[in-house]
């Protein structure tokens, strides 16, 4: 099954495309002028722990995958872009031209997985500070759990009176 | 104390925030309004509010938050302003991150229910359906759900939508300054969480619809308290038309603030009733039915200004709606199981374990290690209050999601603010913040 | 005490002359918990408990504190109602700095006062880590029942403070000192009571 040349795959019920990084906004420009006015989410997976996952045939896995949930609003339809996107050179162009409102939500996966959109116009952390190391929803980026300490030499804390 | 703070990280994050036109040239500043107001720059340009010298600095920006009585939690704007009128805003978001997404990952999917309720903390029973509902799908059981328990998520979801609006009324009215409204909203949310108290044991943050249905059934009267609701809260909304709807100074205040046109809602990806006070008649509960909505009888409420005023009125008469279709549940109500009887998923019942070794077994490794959900990925959306909440899930095939991420409204609502503020008064801002309705547990997550 | 709850009980009939004495101590206790403004804190679902607290149906003036300011300033008491992250504590910091003395905190649900079901990277593990914390309200978020027994064992610690040892020299409260968590490193443990 291909659309517009890009492999679509249905995933429960739902049709999802896979272009590669090239044909990405292609494919996007294609689908908002077949309707799919607005941009309902974007977001991304980082598959690093898992790389062994279900992809149609001529796609090859990478680390990072970005995942664009468009909506159809006359059609009262759904379709899903899924990118793959390597970790070594971690950017994708950025959907700001054709969906204005995918800016916050690319800010936000720039902030979470340090992915890079190019050509986005204020690529700034959204969530975390600024000056925040790391990108917390990285698979290699710990949870950062304090140890919940029941130990009985515990410091006794000064009264406060 | 003081360094205490300091290695707790700064707080202001200069970088995220708007920049003073002296330090910037004009080709950043249309830039950043660009980037703002989600505009090509050239389109930014034709606004005609960007001076040709930005050396000539006659604005002044001032800081709103993340601690502001009327904010609605920890929401921070900047607004850049000329005297009175907004010519800049931008809204800075992240101040109640709780990474929720990331904790998500290391909850199974049975307990998954208490970490979403969280998000959007004023309809959680919407945020533990979508969870819900995306999970059963990556099962393959969204088809076998019993018939009740799908009639008691809608009657829970209805009850919500109504307590999120009139918690809207409250915090509408407190906002603009009409202190009895606030009371008056609050009295009857009151009212809904008692039943909720009542049906799940808590009055907020319920985790009560769970995968394969919800957690218990109904409790023994629990049609004579939501008559009750249906018939105290009808004459109470014809009260606040009496008090606001019709009231001269709340039309002048609301009317023509915050407008938003049908073009800009689409683009920026707004939905609810943003998107329907612009005229834009997208319900999902019609548009693309879930539950048992395509068999309820509902209109979908439509304005046609985009202002404040029609997102008002909009809610308002969404609580009645909303009322219409609990009558209508309350008819169709069927007997049966309340959750679906899949040993993969479901929990033997409590008497089962005092008699089978199996049944305790059963029972401890669902709530000690989970369940497993095969691989795969979905997107689910309903209409939640605030408009379109999505769940996308990828699974690995482990008991934990993968990847567990809420496509939240208030997060692409709240984005609408800076066209919405544009060119308004900063006495107006107030209003326009709160008909937006956001929760920033949502907006961070 | 005793001389306050004699009037409690019959009021002033039991006095002949309208005079009483007292320790300056109990009146101004007496008096501080009866007026103790609250400042609006709100950050999460608990700050919705909070407003609920404040409505009819709880009526939080009852006890002399429906005037939530807006102002810290203008404020005696900070209800730290909801998760408090790490990009939110300087500024829960900075208002809790403006707020002039006698002032307490309520930590209000388990977020804040421990983190809660949110141990990670994002959410700092206990206000009190920030700021100084005279009462915790426990529960998820608690009900308004729950933050009104707070506040009233709050009043009842004001009453029974010593007025003038509150707070030691610095200023500071809980004597707590906790150094940053580091979230992509491994999980460092927390020591608490030693600067």
């Amino acid at each position: 099954m291909s659309l517009y040349g890009v492999p679509l795959s249905d995933s429960r019920g739902q049709r999802v495309l896979h272009p590669t990084r090239d044909e990405y906004v292609k494919t996007v420009k294609a689908l908002l002028d077949d309707t799919f006015v607005m941009c309902a989410d974007l977001t991304a997976v980082d598959f690093l722990t898992h790389p062994g996952r279900t992809l149609p045939e001529g796609i090859t896995a990478e680390r990072f995958e970005v995942v664009v949930n468009l909506l159809s609003i006359e059609r009262r339809e759904r379709i899903r872009v899924r990118v793959q996107v390597p970790e070594a050179d971690a950017t994708i162009p950025s959907l700001f031209d054709l969906y204005p409102g995918s800016e916050a939500m690319e800010r936000e996966v720039y902030d979470m997985f340090g992915i890079a959109f190019t050509n986005h116009p204020d690529l700034t952390r959204i969530l975390m500070p600024e000056d925040w190391d790391g990108h917390p929803l990285r698979k290699d980026y710990d949870q950062g759990r304090i140890p919940v300490q029941f130990s009985a030499d515990f410091p006794a804390r000064e009264p406060q009176s | 104390m003081t360094d205490i703070v300091s290695t707790i990280r700064g707080g202001n994050d200069p970088e995220q925030g708007l920049k003073p036109r002296s330090e910037i040239t004009a080709r950043e500043l249309l830039r950043e309004v660009g980037a703002v107001l989600r505009m090509s720059e050239a389109d930014a340009a034709k606004l005609g509010d960007i001076p040709v010298d930005p050396s000539e600095d006659q604005t002044m920006i001032i800081n709103m938050g993340p601690q502001h009585p009327s904010t609605h939690g920890v929401l921070r704007l900047m607004l850049e302003l000329q005297g009175e009128t907004v010519l800049r805003c931008k809204p800075i978001i992240g101040y109640l991150h709780t990474g929720m997404e990331k904790t998500g990952e290391n909850l199974t999917y049975m307990q998954g229910g208490t970490n979403v309720t969280r998000m959007d903390y004023l309809s959680p029973l919407n945020n533990e359906l979508v969870f819900s509902m995306a999970t059963e799908k990556l099962l393959g059981i969204d088809g076998d759900i019993p018939e009740r328990a799908v009639w008691m998520r809608m009657l829970l979801s209805e009850l919500n939508r109504m307590s999120s609006h009139l918690l809207f009324m409250a915090t509408n009215g407190m906002d603009l300054g009409a202190v009895s409204m606030m009371i008056y909203g609050w009295r009857e949310r009151e009212d809904v969480l008692r039943f909720f108290q009542k049906v799940t044991g808590l009055r907020m943050n319920h985790n009560f619809i769970r995968p394969g249905g919800v957690a218990a059934d109904l409790p023994e009267g629990w049609r004579d308290d939501v008559l009750h609701l249906l018939e105290s809260i009808p004459p109470r909304l014809d009260e606040y038309d009496v008090l606001m709807t019709g009231q001269p100074i709340w039309r002048d205040r609301l009317q023509g603030v915050g407008v938003i046109t049908q073009a800009e809602a689409m683009a920026l990806g707004a939905t609810g009733p943003i998107l329907r006070s612009t005229g834009v008649p997208w319900d999902l509960r019609r548009d693309q039915p879930y539950l048992h909505y395509d068999e309820v009888e509902f209109d979908v409420i439509v304005g046609s200004y985009g202002d404040a005023f029609d997102r008002y009125a909009i809610r308002l008469n969404e609580i009645r709606e909303s009322i219409k279709i609990v009558r209508q549940i309350l008819d169709r109500m069927p007997t049966g199981d309340y959750r679906i009887q899949n040993k993969k998923v479901t929990p033997p019942p409590r008497a089962r374990i005092d008699e089978s070794m199996e049944a305790l077994i059963h029972h401890f490794k669902i709530f000690t290690e989970g369940f497993k959900v095969p691989e795969g990925e979905v997107y689910v959306a309903i209409e939640s209050p605030r408009g379109e909440i999505g769940c996308y899930i990828a699974s690995d095939g482990s008991a934990t999601p993968y990847r567990m991420h809420v496509r939240a409204p208030s997060f692409v609502n709240i984005q609408c603010l800076p066209h919405m503020m544009r060119g308004g008064l900063v006495a107006d801002a107030v209003a326009v913040i709160s008909s937006v309705d956001p929760v920033l547990g949502e907006v961070d997550r | 005490m005793s001389l306050i709850k004699d009037i409690q009980d019959d009021g002033f009939g039991g006095i002949p002359h309208n005079a009483i004495t007292a320790k300056l101590e109990d009146l101004v206790g007496w008096a501080r918990s009866r007026s103790s403004w609250p400042a609006s804190f709100g950050l999460a679902c608990c700050a919705i408990e909070m407003m609920a607290t404040g409505a009819a149906h709880y009526d939080i003036s009852r006890f002399g504190m429906e005037v939530f300011r807006a102002s810290p300033r203008q404020a005696d008491i900070m209800i730290v109602a909801g998760r408090v992250s790490q990009k939110m504590a300087p500024v829960l910091r900075q208002v809790y700095d403006q707020m002039m003395e006698p002032k307490w905190v309520i930590s209000m649900g388990v977020c804040a006062s421990s983190g809660g079901m949110f141990n990670n990277y994002a959410i700092v593990q206990g206000v009190d880590q920030v700021v100084p914390v005279d009462v915790y309200a426990p529960g998820c978020p608690p009900t308004p029942e729950t933050l009104i027994h707070a506040i009233e064992t709050l009043h009842q610690k004001i009453e029974d403070g010593e007025l003038l040892k509150r707070r030691k020299a610095t200023g500071a409260g809980a004597n707590l000192h906790v150094t940053e968590i580091p979230a992509g490193a491994q999980p460092v443990p927390v020591i608490l009571g030693t600067r």
